[in-house]
């Protein structure tokens, strides 16, 4: 190696950095310039000028609150309910399964093999008019003939809860592994009780999992559209719903633009308040 | 041992204790249970549904047959789908490994100006909505006249999968000795000659885990490919939109074989490790 | 027998405890009191079951058959928490979450104590480390690690405080330091201390009382000058400290004394210090209770002739022989070198020599090997 060593990280870095800098930083860039672009007076569809027109920004949020409004409560509900199912399975592996652990890790993400769009659909159709599940719940008279599954929010929010489960699972997995089983006993020879050692105790050492996890299903969610849109219906559309119909069906690219790079924000903005919160820096 | 448990003058724990014990103890069990089922219900019904004798809507249970399987590409659409998601996955994989593994090495190996402001280029496109991520590559093709499709799609690609190949890669060095790097240089190894021989075959297995990644993200990826494919009709764009009027069976056929085959390889990857590790 | 198990006192009984694993026996059909207010050590080799019988005591497992009392309380099936009982971790099990300060006060506030302040302090200062209160424990260095834990436990004022090799982690000088920390601060407290140890050191220099286990049995039990100066197996014998053990027969008896055969050479040993069962007997003699004497030099007690020495090794406070014994065997022998100089070199004929007090016998048929092959300075806890 003939060059100098200062440089070598910065020439391993050189061809990665430049790609990320084209198609990731210029892209963003992009965005916001086209955020704030309006049509040309006479142009064709899909021609605009750039105008500082942040009013764009107003307007589509005027226009699309309660599509912002439900990805994050949706967002929020799947994170929560997907952090109360992945918890006790990620507890379970890393102390009560011994030598299945790597077994089970297996199983814990080989469900998410098949693709994402696969495992909707199939919840749609198993929960949908001809599946099993609402025929079956309706003759033993639990539901009523009106009352559907899929079509619903609910549907939306389950939909996600169950998408993104792997990337709860695994982080939290990570974290309870790290714990030495010794402090956990050392809570209970220290007069903690079950409950009391798993709040004082396992709880705050998780806690880098429950951020990463909570974050890595949170971002997803929240920008996702995919569910909602085959297991939900008109009621429960997502910003990225207005977002894909904007730019495809609408051809409205300022607009789109805007709200894009309005979620991004806010997401940012979120993110960083919890990542203080939480207390956790050590995430990169 | 067995005499001695009949022995009456050992003291025995009683029964209740015992089982109350017991459940406690298996609460967790009985909760992996539930929790697998759950897991698994959409796995076992793209499977069983992929021996549906349906037609072309695969809704109700019409009857089994084994001729999907026998002829996956039946529906005309799905194969053509699948090819292009291979190739795609393919070559987003082998870009972004040799552009993350580059990276990897200069944020784990090396003490830099700028270290934390690349630590955190890395994470960026990670903490971005894939949505965001689509439709601003979407804008910038737009403005400089590329038509959405095949290359732009793996360019795509490739912006999100450097990122977890970064992280992979890096977690794998962090975990290297440095001293075995030492060792050889003391055994009269030049740097290259450390790197070929020691370094790098001890790194393989988290870039192989990162290739592996790479794909998987690649494969499965909807959003990001919806706004920068075009016309292009890859696997999971195939199946969103034929979800409205149900998927044609060998789609079914695809994603079993998918879970097959990813878990084979989960499998014997374990198994690879075992042997090294005994 | 209905009240609280929090609230007692008193020995700690074991009554016939089994613990297995499937097929694999850990301890087998212990029966073991342990006196209030003693320090009491468990001494074995790495899988002898002491770690198993701790763990049994605090709760951290039960016994498959058996039973433990605490003064007249059953708490054989008693959860951790409702123990009157704390132990040192092995390696500490410090909350790597809380402060060094929140780490002692844990105990405390979860039973319900408000003002904590004032006994955290107290025994911060009996440790002598009231400057790390508000450290985590990362920062902490091995020694003050130990220390904290061990605060951590005794701010607790326990019934029996639990020591799971507290020293193991340390280094050393550090070790026999916090040895004699330790036993002072059991005196200071007064506590009854249980302690579980690989280290024959450590338990000889800290416990009043010793057990030794092997393969989940207790295999003797006494005073550390008992258990070296009269073993009663082989497997004591060698683990703690070094036995020269000399086959013989009994040949008669003068006495209170036995006269033992060894290899046609007659000595005479104490009746009461003989655990034969028969005839055949092994003579046991530490090796520095030899004396080496040249060929023709008058000495008194028992003596045998016809060494040759093999190996001389000087190492300051004395020196060490390898001694050839006319049957084939070679005996360790330390000698004090009280004049400063080595006056044996490798080659010449000796006798040795020695008090007959000293002997104690084996019974013939015991593995003389047994208790040799473990080296307790490199073995980690099972």
């Amino acid at each position: 190696m003939s060059f100098p060593k200062v440089r070598v990280p910065y020439l391993l870095l050189l061809p990665g950095f430049a790609f990320l800098f084209t198609f990731f930083i210029l892209p963003i860039i992009n965005l916001a310039q086209t955020s704030t672009q309006t049509p040309v007076d006479g142009g064709d569809t899909g021609q605009y000028e750039q105008t500082l027109a942040f009013s764009n920004y107003i307007q589509a949020f005027v226009e699309n609150k309660e599509q912002f409004g439900r990805s994050f409560l949706y967002a929020s509900l799947a994170t929560i309910f997907a952090l109360a199912i992945a918890y006790p399975l990620a507890y379970a592996i890393a102390f009560k399964a011994g030598k299945f652990k790597n077994i089970l890790l297996v199983l814990v993400v080989a469900p998410f093999f098949p693709s994402f769009l696969l495992r909707t659909v199939a919840w749609k159709q198993i929960l949908g008019e001809e599946g099993f599940v609402v025929p079956g719940l309706r003759s033993l008279n639990i539901i009523g003939e009106q009352t559907t599954l899929t079509s619903t929010s609910i549907a939306v929010v389950a939909g996600m809860t169950y998408n993104f489960l792997p990337f709860m699972t695994l982080p939290l997995y990570a974290s309870l592994e790290r714990i030495d089983p010794r402090t956990i006993e050392a809570a209970g020879d220290l007069y903690a009780n079950g409950i009391t050692a798993f709040r004082r105790v396992t709880v705050p050492l998780s806690m880098p999992g429950v951020v990463a996890g909570t974050l890595l299903t949170f971002i997803p969610a929240a920008g996702d559209y995919v569910n909602a849109a085959i297991l939900g219906s008109p009621n429960t559309k997502m910003i990225g719903n207005v977002i894909e119909s904007r730019y495809f069906k609408i051809v409205d690219y300022p607009t789109a633009a805007a709200l894009s790079f309005t979620l991004m924000v806010a997401i940012l903005i979120l993110v960083t308040l919890y990542i203080r919160k939480a207390g956790t820096e050590e995430l990169v | 041992m067995s005499q001695k448990m009949k022995d009456a003058s050992i003291p025995t724990i009683p029964l209740k204790a015992r089982f109350s014990r017991w459940f406690g103890r298996n609460l967790l069990r009985i909760y992996m249970i539930f929790g697998f089922t759950y897991l698994f219900i959409p796995v076992a019904y793209t499977f069983a549904f992929s021996f549906n004798d349906s037609g072309k809507s695969n809704l109700i249970w019409k009857g089994f047959t084994l001729d999907n399987w026998k002829n996956p590409c039946g529906a005309p659409e799905v194969c053509n789908a699948l090819g292009n998601s291979i190739k795609i996955g393919l070559l987003a994989t082998i870009f972004s490994t040799i552009l993350g593994t580059m990276i990897a090495f200069a944020i784990g190996r090396y003490k830099f100006k700028g270290r934390s402001s690349s630590n955190l280029l890395i994470f960026l496109p990670m903490a971005t909505p894939e949505i965001v991520l689509g439709a601003s590559l979407l804008s910038l093709f737009l403005a400089f006249k590329i038509n959405p499709g095949f290359w732009p799609t793996v360019i795509a690609h490739v912006v999100f999968c450097v990122s977890f190949v970064v992280v992979t890669v890096k977690a794998r060095i962090a975990s290297l000795d440095p001293r075995l790097e030492q060792a050889a240089m003391d055994l009269y190894a030049n740097e290259l000659e450390t790197f070929r021989k020691v370094t790098l075959p001890l790194v393989a297995p988290g870039i192989a885990g990162a290739a592996l990644l790479a794909f998987s993200l690649s494969f499965d990826d909807f959003i990001i490919t919806n706004f920068n494919s075009g016309t292009l009709i890859t696997f999971p764009k195939f199946v969103y939109v034929s979800a409205a009027r149900g998927i044609p069976a060998q789609a079914n056929v695809i994603g079993s074989a998918m879970f097959f085959l990813a878990l084979a390889i989960v499998i014997a990857g374990q198994l690879v490790k075992r042997k090294k590790t005994r | 027998m209905s009240k609280d198990p929090i609230t007692a006192r008193g020995d700690l009984r074991l009554t016939r405890i089994t613990k297995s694993y499937g097929d694999f026996t850990a301890v087998d059909d212990l029966t073991l009191t342990i006196p209030k207010g003693s320090f009491f050590a468990l001494l074995g080799p790495s899988g002898c079951g002491k770690t198993t019988t701790l763990r049994m005591v605090a709760g951290l497992e039960e016994p498959t058959v058996g039973s433990i009392h605490l003064g007249d309380t059953d708490i054989t099936t008693t959860r951790p928490y409702q123990r009157p009982i704390n132990t040192v971790f092995q390696n500490y099990a410090l909350f790597p979450h809380l402060t060094i300060f929140e780490n002692i006060a844990f105990g405390l506030r979860r039973r319900g104590i408000k003002d904590v302040k004032e006994q955290v302090d107290k025994v911060l200062n009996l440790v002598e480390l009231p400057h790390l209160a508000e450290r985590k424990p990362t920062q902490l260095s091995g020694g003050q690690q130990q220390r904290i834990a061990l605060a951590r436990a005794i701010v607790n004022r326990p019934a029996l405080l639990l020591l799971d090799e507290p020293l193991g982690a340390l280094d050393l000088k550090l070790r026999r330091q916090m040895q004699i920390e330790l036993k002072w601060i059991q005196r200071e407290v007064g506590l009854t201390f249980v302690h579980v140890t690989h280290d024959q050191e450590e338990a000889m220099t800290m416990a009043d009382t010793i057990a030794v286990m092997n393969e989940g049995k207790i295999e003797q039990m006494g005073s550390p000058a008992d258990l070296y100066d009269n073993p009663e197996t082989a497997f004591v014998a060698n683990f703690l400290g070094q036995s020269n053990l000399i086959k013989g027969k009994i040949d008669g008896n003068d006495g209170d004394n036995l006269v033992v055969d060894l290899y046609g050479q007659k000595i005479s040993m104490p009746k009461k210090r003989s655990h034969a069962v028969d005839n055949s007997l092994y003579a046991g003699i530490r090796p520095e209770k030899f004396r080496i004497s040249r060929l023709g030099t008058p000495v008194k007690g028992n003596t045998l002739t016809g060494g040759r020495i093999e190996d001389v090794s000087y190492i300051g406070v004395s020196t060490q022989y390898v001694v050839a014994m006319p049957w084939g065997q070679e005996v360790m022998v330390f000698e004090q070198n009280d004049d400063g100089v080595a006056p044996f070199d490798k080659g010449d004929e000796v006798n040795i020599s020695w008090e007959p007090n000293f002997t104690f016998g084996l019974r013939g048929d015991e593995d003389i090997e047994a208790g040799t092959e473990v080296n307790p300075e490199e073995l980690e806890e099972e």
